[in-house]
């Protein structure tokens, strides 16, 4: 909860309230749950209407319909990186450690990919948070942030190419 | 056949369940040949998994108590 709060509101006391607003608000209302979707679902789009609240009253609106300002529209990989017959120029190197569970709870990578999380734009960040620190399905994600399914996935994949990128980056630095 | 270029933009389409039958083929048909594709998907996916073992960020002590505080009172209320 906490986590995705923070992808609404930088500021982590005000990340806080939210949270602790949802929930009293998931209490008052759960007898009103209808099970239409799962309860984990329903907590966070509580919780993601009090932030987006925050956010209107605070006066900072954010556009989750388009794909972000810092969008391009163009390919999420740099494409230096590879020959004009589209082969690798510059092949991913191997990494020190591939296993998920171990890059998740080693100090090191842990940092390194939490750095990475907070580095990127807010939509990109919401939607990699939802999708792979929560495990939320596509469409529920959708719902929730008011995405198209083809947006959510260019953000996805735009948020998934950076975490790789900036944790290549640490690896080859860690060597 | 897909170039490396393409098999990089389209791993999230492939890892995610979202290519049609056909260009899911051609990707795998390019894995299946590709060495450096093959460790760019798995590192892609590895990024993705390891995500989902994060431990949640801790709430603070004091907001933590609170919660459990008017839990108790909800709780109680019915």
């Amino acid at each position: 909860m906490l986590r995705l709060a923070t992808t609404f509101l930088k500021d982590r006391s005000v990340a806080e309230e939210v949270v602790q607003d949802a929930w009293l608000a998931a209490l008052d209302g759960l007898d009103a749950f209808e099970a239409r979707s799962s309860l984990r679902t329903w907590l966070f789009s509580i919780l993601a209407n009090k932030a987006r609240n925050r956010v209107v009253r605070e006066g900072r609106s954010v556009p989750w319909s388009a794909l972000g300002g810092d969008d391009d529209g163009g390919p999420a990989v740099d494409p230096d990186r590879f020959h004009v017959d589209g082969h690798w120029n510059e092949p991913p190197a191997r990494w020190t450690e591939e296993d998920p569970e171990r890059l998740a709870s080693r100090a090191e990578t842990r940092a390194a990919i939490e750095r990475a999380i907070a580095g990127l734009p807010e939509a990109q960040r919401a939607v990699i948070t939802l999708r792979d620190v929560e495990g939320l399905e596509t469409g529920e994600i959708c719902n929730l942030l008011g995405l198209t399914v083809t947006n959510q996935r260019v953000l996805l994949h735009r948020a998934r190419t950076r975490l790789r990128q900036s944790l290549a980056k640490f690896m080859a630095g860690a060597r | 056949m897909l170039t490396c270029k393409q098999i990089a933009e389209l791993v999230t389409a492939y890892a995610e369940g979202q290519l049609g039958v056909a260009d899911r083929l051609r990707f795998q048909l390019h894995l299946g040949l590709c060495a450096n594709c093959r460790t760019y998907v798995r590192q892609m996916k590895a990024t993705a998994r390891a995500l989902g073992r994060l431990p949640e960020p801790e709430l603070p002590p004091e907001l933590e108590a609170e919660l459990l505080r008017r839990f108790e009172g909800w709780k109680s209320k019915r």
